[in-house]
């Protein structure tokens, strides 16, 4: 809401303050002040000239003129670029020395072969309009030398609010103004403080067949409207100051009347209804073309207006075009009515028609106000010379009463933490309209009309502490109730992340919308869980409509970001829910302000897709630099594979790897990932075809795991080591195997026959050379040895090393390497 | 310990002699200045120290004396064997001192060689900033919350008394999820936990929740889709909007330092009554740029405070939607944006670095604890 100083201080006796201080008040109080503009500020110098000759100057590419001014005391000359103006002319000429908004000083100064001694302004050059087609020219009748500030009213300051959806009555000059007078406990005169002249007799017949959606319909007539007079500067220019454009006089006084007091007018052309008005809820199939010229079709739920003919305007939002006021209208039927907040609301919403009215009828408006606008606009028209009343109003009126809230005094103090005074409290609760009556059970706070926001004690509580001031709260600290500290699963995740950004993998936070062929590009199966299967349905790019169902296509697409940035050698890494569809179904509806049953609560939860935590990471370029200590590393399904040990390990826990077959890796490449035997994911390099679907380096590498089933499997509390302080045996064994046995399944082989005394085992060779045989491969394994209570003979070690080597014999019939 | 010689098979005992003891000691310690190195000191050791030198035979020797005779020789023996060894002892030091100083200096490298053969991790600033919350409110005995992304409509708007024609419902505000009647969405705040909190736990109730959220965006500089909140929920009796400011306080100052300054000031929210706006003074203008003829402030547009977040007293419509007594029980509710609380930090003009995922946002934040 834009609302002039000049239009506040009509009805506020407001003590010589500037529009920041008003602005700061109204931001105090809840009204949030977003800009002041000054307007006509910086100007000085500048005062009203008669042109009194031009000469065209020709010798230029452009018409240029050459202006001899009478500005009351001299004559001037200047030179001008503009043409929209002749001999005779007032024009705003700014004299040297002046100055224009924005700091701008006007000197006489050399301009196509004179000296200009000044210039002629525009709308724009003065900060009034955005005109700068032409140069501004003035009303012929003002005096000749008056500063034009002070001629055009030019100097004002308007405050651009911001108001929020509970306080409709502060869409408005009156309800504003109230506001600003509690601020400064400045007097207010209510400009809705009129008595509505009841005439005699009804105006026109006017019938509500939906209550609910209207409890009220005021009708009143205005005849003998000329369509020659236009609404006058004044009436104009508050409009444009307000946000709003002037369209014809009576148009404009309609608006004028809402700005200044809030209530949404619509003006038919009496002579184009047929029958009594009727309020009532649209028919099936009905249509109206409306005033934007948009033949609109009607839902069964909106509120119109219909006559004879059918509906002729859309209730609270936007009227009809057959019904519209024209040139040629004489007789007008003023409508002044209250429509149902949300009625409105969806109507304007359905429709797409957001209209100053629908603003105000969607954040309440004062149902006592129809006849007291429909009054302040006749009169108004009336003495604008532009029409007059015709006796007799109609006032459909079905209002309820306004409920009373019964409010314990202290209640405000106790939920501010202040001790505010009950005199307070009942002064503040007056101050803003409300009748506070003292009885038994506390105060009976009966709200004004124009306050239907305030329903509950708290609703009034919120009024007496924004106004006593939220600057006046104390700062105080709750004491808690004792904490459990972080969740295991929070400490855990943190633990994770850490490991992996140790392991040198960067974070990166991905969108989590993907496209409907992001799973064939993963390559993965039809019925595979990692396919998308939540869709939205308004989603922000329609090529993306898809909620992740894994990590990987966001961490792809991140990492040809980077790589395409020139960052090639990346270890990206993301956690995070994927979202997988478990059936959805309808959700229960359920009330507000009513726990639901644990039963219903449970088929709120059952509609939701699965939405499991995981752990992902993508490698490419090189793992390990190049540099002068030698060539790098390239990253690979090493990494990745790595990647799984490194999350592991940070959790104590141990993962065995498996070779596998899984999309959307590398069939040769891919590793199954176990954590006692429960599958947490894979790893390995990708599969050529989805590097290539990606856009990806070739060779990538990536790992997907679940963190849930990781957090599951961490121990609750690890077990300690046995710390032995005996002297450990080390030592190494070859083993020749079938090229193709895993590493891993005669590592187990060894472990297994090594038994108890098996400190530590590590693979540290392999060789796949002529030596080995053909098909197989030698494999050096270094084996610790220590025996908790003793230290090891050499006896014991030849006994251990061989009971490995046997079951790794036994296993996979390896030899050992002579 | 017993020498060779035996008290049956006599030797000449000439060693013994001063005169070849006093030489022996003259030439060793000459011997050894002589040394240049380790080695030919090692070799004159080996002659005028080792087995076979003159001292050790003279040492020897003293077995073969009569008892009378054995401590005079044995205490001139002991004098020149030990000149000797004071001598070798102070070349040896000296030597290696020459050794080590020289030897250090031919092993000296580069030290600013870079080594940085192995890649540097991060972790995203905005997981830093959820722990770094976290943390704090867990000091303070609160509990960290959470709840799903994809959430039911009632959690997320009803039960929050956020009615069926409330404009956030709209689909220019809210990603439903299909079908779209189905109630079901991606939540547009972190508050829905709240409601999931208070089922679970009851009164009283402290939780903070950092979490994901999402609304209907076009990506550009001040905007996302996704994005995150700080959402904080504390139900008991007697608390106060006092504790709010001072809970807020806290935060503010965890997050921005001690000479932050918050202001709250009255808005509207379906959640709360009274409802607050959390603003912070604009740390760069100090609020002076809005002073009439100030230099334009960029970071609070010169209007001198920074809006943070909303809060307020938690409505009892969704006090009671948790099954919560609002006659017995208040609480306060806020949250804020983590986006626009980490650029504002941080002086970041664009969230795109955040989202895009280019690794030197997080190589440049993501280390800061």
């Amino acid at each position: 809401m834009k609302l002039p100083m000049s239009w506040l201080r009509d009805y506020v006796e407001l003590p010589d303050v500037n529009a920041r201080d008003v602005a700061e008040r109204l931001t105090a109080a809840g009204l949030q002040v977003e800009r002041v503009d000054r307007l006509g500020e910086g100007i000085e110098g500048v005062v009203v000239a008669r042109v009194t000759d031009i000469e065209e100057l020709t010798e230029f590419k452009k018409p240029i003129r050459w202006v001899t001014l009478d500005d009351g005391r001299d004559r001037r000359q200047v030179i001008c670029g503009a043409t929209n103006f002749g001999v005779g002319d007032r024009v705003a000429y700014a004299r040297p020395p002046a100055s224009l908004p924005g700091g701008f000083t006007i000197e006489a100064r050399e301009a196509y072969g004179h000296t200009s001694d000044g210039m002629i302004c525009s709308g724009r050059e003065l900060g009034i309009s955005d005109d700068h087609t032409g140069i501004l020219v003035l009303v012929p009748d003002l005096p000749l030398g008056d500063d034009v500030v002070v001629a055009l009213g030019l100097r004002d300051d308007v405050l651009d609010i911001s108001i929020n959806p509970d306080r409709g009555y502060a869409l408005s000059v009156r309800g504003i103004g109230r506001e600003v007078s509690i601020a400064y406990g400045a007097p207010f005169h209510d400009p809705a403080l009129v008595g509505p002249r009841t005439g005699s007799g009804p105006s026109y017949e006017v019938r509500i067949d939906d209550t609910e959606g209207c409890d009220r319909y005021v009708a009143r007539g205005v005849d003998g409207l000329d369509p020659a007079i236009a609404s006058p500067q004044w009436l104009q220019r508050r409009l444009v100051l307000a946000g709003m454009r002037p369209i014809s006089l009576l148009v404009d006084v309609t608006n004028y009347v809402m700005l200044e007091v809030g209530q949404p007018l619509h003006a038919f052309d009496r002579d184009t209804l047929t029958g009594p008005i009727v309020v009532r809820r649209a028919a099936p199939g009905e249509r109206l073309r409306t005033l934007d010229n948009v033949d609109r079709e009607l839902d069964p739920h909106d509120l119109v207006i219909a006559d004879d003919s059918g509906p002729v305007a859309l209730a609270g939002v936007m009227g009809g075009a057959a019904t519209e006021i024209t040139a040629a209208t004489t007789r007008v039927l003023l409508e002044a009515a209250h429509f149902e907040a949300t009625t409105v609301a969806y109507t304007a919403r359905r429709h797409r028609l957001p209209s100053e009215a629908s603003r105000r009828f969607e954040r309440g408006v004062d149902d006592a106000l129809p006849p007291t606008a429909a009054e302040l606009a006749i009169a108004l028209i009336e003495q604008l010379g532009a029409g007059r009343r015709v006796d007799g109003v109609t006032d459909v009126d079905h209002r309820s009463p306004i409920p009373t809230i019964t409010l314990d005094p202290e209640l405000p103090g106790r939920i501010a933490g202040v001790d505010y005074p009950q005199s307070a409290v009942e002064d503040r609760l007056t101050e803003i309209g409300c009748r506070v009556r003292a009885s038994s059970a506390g105060f009976e706070v009966a709200p004004p009309t124009w306050r239907p926001d305030l329903r509950l004690p708290v609703d009034l509580v919120e009024e007496v502490v924004r106004l006593e001031g939220y600057a006046g709260l104390p700062s105080t600290l709750p004491r808690a109730t004792a904490g459990d500290g972080l969740t295991r699963t929070q400490r855990l995740r943190r633990v994770l992340s850490r490991a992996l950004a140790g392991a040198g993998y960067v974070e990166v936070l991905c969108s989590p919308f993907v496209d409907a062929e992001s799973g064939d590009r993963l390559l993965l199966d039809a019925g595979d869980p990692r396919r998308p299967s939540v869709r939205i349905a308004n989603p922000v790019s329609d090529t993306e409509p898809y909620l992740r169902a894994t990590l990987l296509p966001g961490l792809f697409a991140a990492a040809a970001r980077n790589i395409a940035r020139g960052l090639h050698d990346i270890a990206l890494f993301e956690t995070g829910p994927v979202f997988r569809s478990r059936g959805g179904g309808k959700a229960p509806d359920l009330k507000a302000g009513v726990r639901p049953s644990d039963d219903e609560l449970a088929e709120l939860d059952a509609v939701l897709p699965d939405q499991p935590n995981r752990i992902a990471c993508v490698l490419a370029g090189n793992r390990e630099t190049a540099g002068w200590w030698g060539p790098g590393r390239p990253a690979g399904w090493q990494d990745a594979v790595e990647a799984a040990r490194v999350l592991a390990r940070s959790l104590g826990v141990d993962v065995t790897i498996s070779a596998d077959r899984h999309s959307p890796f590398h069939p040769g490449r891919c590793a199954a990932l176990h954590i006692e035997g429960e599958l947490v994911g894979h790893a390995g390099e990708l599969h050529p075809r989805v590097v290539e679907a990606f856009a990806l380096p070739a060779r990538t590498a990536a790992i997907e795991v679940s963190q849930d089933i990781l957090i599951a499997s961490a121990p609750d509390i690890a077990a300690a080591a046995v710390v032995s302080p005996y002297p450990a045996a080390t030592i190494d064994v070859a083993l020749v195997v079938d090229r193709d046995l895993p590493v891993a399944a005669l590592e187990a082989a060894l472990r297994a026959g090594a038994g108890e005394l098996l400190e530590a085992l590590r693979m540290f060779d392999l060789y796949t050379g002529e030596q080995a045989g053909s098909g197989r491969k030698s494999v050096a394994f270094t084996m610790r040895l220590r025996a908790p209570d003793r230290t090891l003979t050499a006896e014991e070690v030849a006994e251990v090393r061989a009971a490995a080597v046997a079951e790794a014999a036994r296993r996979h019939q390896a030899v050992l390497r002579s | 310990m017993s020498g060779p010689n035996d008290p049956y098979d006599p030797k000449e005992v000439s060693a013994l002699s001063d005169d070849e003891l006093a030489a022996a000691v003259t030439q060793g310690e000459a011997a050894f200045a002589a040394a240049t190195d380790l080695d030919t000191l090692a070799e004159a050791h080996t002659t005028h120290l080792g087995p076979r030198s003159s001292v050790a035979l003279a040492r020897r020797e003293l077995g073969a004396l009569p008892p009378q005779a054995r401590a005079d020789a044995g205490r001139r023996v002991n004098a020149a064997l030990a000149a000797l060894t004071a001598s070798y002892d102070a070349r040896r030091s000296a030597l290696e001192i020459e050794r080590d100083e020289r030897v250090l200096v031919e092993e000296a490298v580069d030290v600013t060689l870079p080594w940085d053969r192995a890649p540097v991790g991060g972790r995203h600033p905005l997981t830093l900033i959820q722990e770094r919350v976290a943390d704090v409110f867990v000091g303070m005995g609160w509990e960290i919350a959470e709840g799903p992304e994809v959430e039911a409509s009632w959690f997320n708007f009803d039960a929050l008394n956020i009615p069926p024609a409330h404009p956030a419902r709209e689909t220019q505000d809210t990603l439903w999820i299909e079908p779209a009647d189905n109630g079901v969405l991606l939540r547009t705040q972190t508050s829905p936990v709240q409601i999931r909190a208070l089922l679970a736990r009851g009164a009283p109730c402290y939780v903070a929740v950092p979490g994901r959220v999402y609304r209907q965006e076009a990506l550009d500089a001040t905007h996302s889709a996704v994005f995150h909140q700080l959402e904080g929920l504390a139900v008991d009796e007697g608390l106060t909007m006092g504790d709010l400011r001072g809970t807020l306080d806290t935060l503010a100052r965890a997050m921005f330092g001690p000479q932050v300054r918050t202001r709250l000031r009255p808005d509207h929210y379906p959640f709360t009554e009274p409802s607050a706006d959390v603003d912070l003074l604009c740390w760069v203008c100090q609020g002076t740029s809005t002073e009439p003829g100030a230099e334009f402030c960029r970071t609070c547009r010169s209007e001198g405070w920074i809006e943070w977040g909303g809060s307020g007293m938690v409505h009892p419509v969704v006090l009671a939607s948790a099954g919560i007594d609002p006659e017995r029980y208040t609480g306060f509710a806020f949250g804020m944006g983590l986006e626009r609380t980490l650029m504002s930090r941080h002086d970041m003009s664009d969230i795109r670095d955040l989202v895009e995922g280019d690794v030197r946002v997080t190589a440049a934040l993501g280390r800061e604890g």
